[in-house]
């Protein structure tokens, strides 16, 4: 086992608390666009797309390292602009309210 | 030691680990929700832009190229698709995240194979899990888009030997797995293995029911984090492995909480569809015989028009007619008269949690308005007239009431204990549970048969009439 995957593994395990801790605090109603946003940020990936395309010296490395580009780019740009658009409908809900209350149900 | 262009990649990406917790965070509150995804998009940013800077990135063409491409899909289907294909839309990206795992774990193991690297223990699992929780992702996301979108039915499609042939292919990706990890297994091995891990997808989905695809796409959503975190390891870049885990932590949140919400068990919802169809037929049997009272859009308008108290209970139905603007108008011009009006949320109402208070919000229904099931359940025998406008199975008193059936022990609301209920549906058509509903044949209830949208703007030209 190599120090990077041991480091790896300690991050892992440490992200796993902080993803519980962040988002055991959405409410219900913004279950929807939760999911849509976490979905855009796993589009992360596409890094390691980068890298292989980047990196590719052989046709089918070149191939595959596109198709991943492609498949990770529409994944984190279709990803952040669908959830910003279903957030847009919640900032404009949100205006229509007196202000006080507006606070007082994010509390 | 890192150079100095080495030490900016890695700041740079704690930097943008920190604008992803942040952005989770603001994406708690309605208030500064918008405001979390796009501090997740300029993580996002930061991080692709800095590993561009990696001196293993010689040749831009390919990805300049691709990231075009990608991205020109991504934006036109986010912006141009309906509010209503929202699930959809997410299971299909969902599904290009698991894809691109996947063909990034395979890459990585031919290069470092024909590099002649010897691939330690805990990198070639990684490849492995990966490769088939990439490609499980990918095809499975695919199956659910095809279910939502009703390319491919929504009941469960079952065949014969359907559990032992998915346990063959299940045995034959481990098989594989180990044959690469420990075994000396090359690229040949691990691309049947990529292969078999896409069947397995696809076999894993067909036969879950439509009804349970929100719960299957989040447990989509949380796998394609995994294994963005398992490419992480693979190439040794934390930045994978901190925001892949953050999306496997919140989707297993996520799936846990949904589930909750229709009292099923995680286990219940995959592997429950292999046994609901034996029990169907009881179902209905038990209301055979029984008719249902029509009402017509006049009298509806009337008993809206003389009640007190009205709670509009949105389904799916109501988003596939898009009658939310439309419910909406009625739901004012009622206020102006004088009526008391809510909306009842039932948690699974829509196909995703929160689904219909975001079609509710696109019409501009005031947030005070909107009640959750537990809240409203009380104050059902003291409302006039409740309005189901394309709900079924979260109204359905069978849940409540009836031991044999199918959906028996879901949280319902009990629209059935109001005074009057009026229903507004196209047809006798079952629910995604594929059930039968008692409260259509109670005495309490009437029926107006119609596009949701259609009726309710009879309703709201009636009630002009008043």
């Amino acid at each position: 086992m190599s120090p990077e995957l041991v480091l790896g593994i300690y991050v892992f395990i440490m992200a796993i608390f902080v993803g519980f801790e962040v988002i055991s605090r959405v409410p219900s109603v913004l279950h929807t666009p939760l999911m849509s946003g976490t979905n855009a940020i796993h589009g992360i990936v596409v890094l390691g797309a980068f890298l292989v395309a980047g990196s590719a010296d052989t046709p089918l490395l070149h191939a595959l390292g596109f198709i991943a580009v492609v498949f990770g780019a529409a994944n984190v740009f279709g990803g952040f602009v669908v959830t910003d658009r279903m957030l847009e409908m919640f900032k404009k809900r949100e205006t229509a309210l007196p202000k006080a209350e507006a606070e007082k149900k994010n509390a | 030691m890192l150079d100095f262009r080495e030490s900016v990649i890695a700041l740079s990406y704690i930097v943008a680990a920190v604008f992803f917790i942040f952005g989770l965070k603001h994406l708690s509150s309605p208030a500064t929700a918008r405001a979390g995804n796009r501090l997740a998009a300029i993580g996002m940013a930061l991080a692709l832009g800095v590993t561009l800077l990696d001196r293993q990135i010689v040749s831009f063409w390919t990805i300049a190229i691709g990231t075009l491409i990608g991205a020109a899909i991504g934006v036109y289907f986010a912006r141009t698709v309906q509010m209503t294909a929202m699930p959809q839309m997410v299971a299909l990206f969902n599904g290009m995240g698991g894809g691109t795992a996947a063909l990034v774990s395979v890459a990585e193991f031919l290069r470092l194979t024909r590099a002649g690297d010897a691939i330690g223990w805990g990198e070639g699992a990684s490849i492995v899990l990966g490769t088939a929780i990439g490609a499980i992702s990918l095809t499975g996301s695919i199956i659910a888009f095809g279910k939502l979108q009703e390319i491919l039915p929504g009941r469960p499609l079952q065949f014969p030997l359907q559990r032992l042939i998915n346990a063959l292919i299940l045995l034959s990706v481990l098989g594989l797995g180990g044959f690469v990890v420990i075994g000396g297994g090359g690229s040949t091995a691990l691309w049947l293995l990529f292969a078999a891990a896409l069947v397995l997808g696809a076999m894993f989905v067909l036969p879950i029911g439509g009804g349970d695809m929100p719960v299957v796409i989040s447990i989509l959503n949380s796998l394609t984090g995994l294994a963005a975190a398992l490419t992480g390891f693979v190439l040794h870049n934390q930045m994978l492995v901190v925001a892949g885990v953050l999306v496997g932590a919140s989707g297993t949140l996520l799936t846990l909480l949904m589930s909750t919400a229709m009292n099923r068990s995680v286990g219940n919802v995959l592997f429950g569809a292999f046994g609901a169809a034996a029990s169907d037929p009881t179902a209905t049997a038990s209301v055979v015989g029984r008719t249902v009272r029509q009402t017509t859009a006049e009298d509806t308008a009337i008993a809206l028009a003389y009640a007190r108290s009205v709670v509009i209970v949105p389904g799916y139905g109501l988003a596939v007619a898009e009658a939310q603007h439309t419910v909406r108008e009625l739901a004012t011009d009622l206020e102006k008269r004088g009526v008391d009006v809510k909306y009842a949320i039932h948690p699974v109402a829509g196909r995703m949690p929160g689904h219909m208070n975001v079609l509710l919000a696109e019409a501009n229904v005031p947030y005070d308005q909107l009640l959750e099931m537990d809240q409203v359940n009380g104050e059902f025998p003291q409302t006039d007239v409740v309005l189901v406008v394309g709900a079924n199975d979260v109204v359905n008193p069978a849940a409540r009431d009836d031991p044999s059936s199918p959906i028996y022990g879901m949280p319902i609301l009990d629209v059935d204990r109001a005074r009057n209920v009026i229903v507004l549906k196209r047809s006798m058509g079952h629910g995604f549970a594929g059930i039968d509903n008692a409260l259509f044949y109670n005495d309490n209830t009437r029926m107006l048969f119609g596009d949701a949208r259609q009726s309710l703007t009879q309703v709201g030209q009636a009630l002009k009439n008043v």
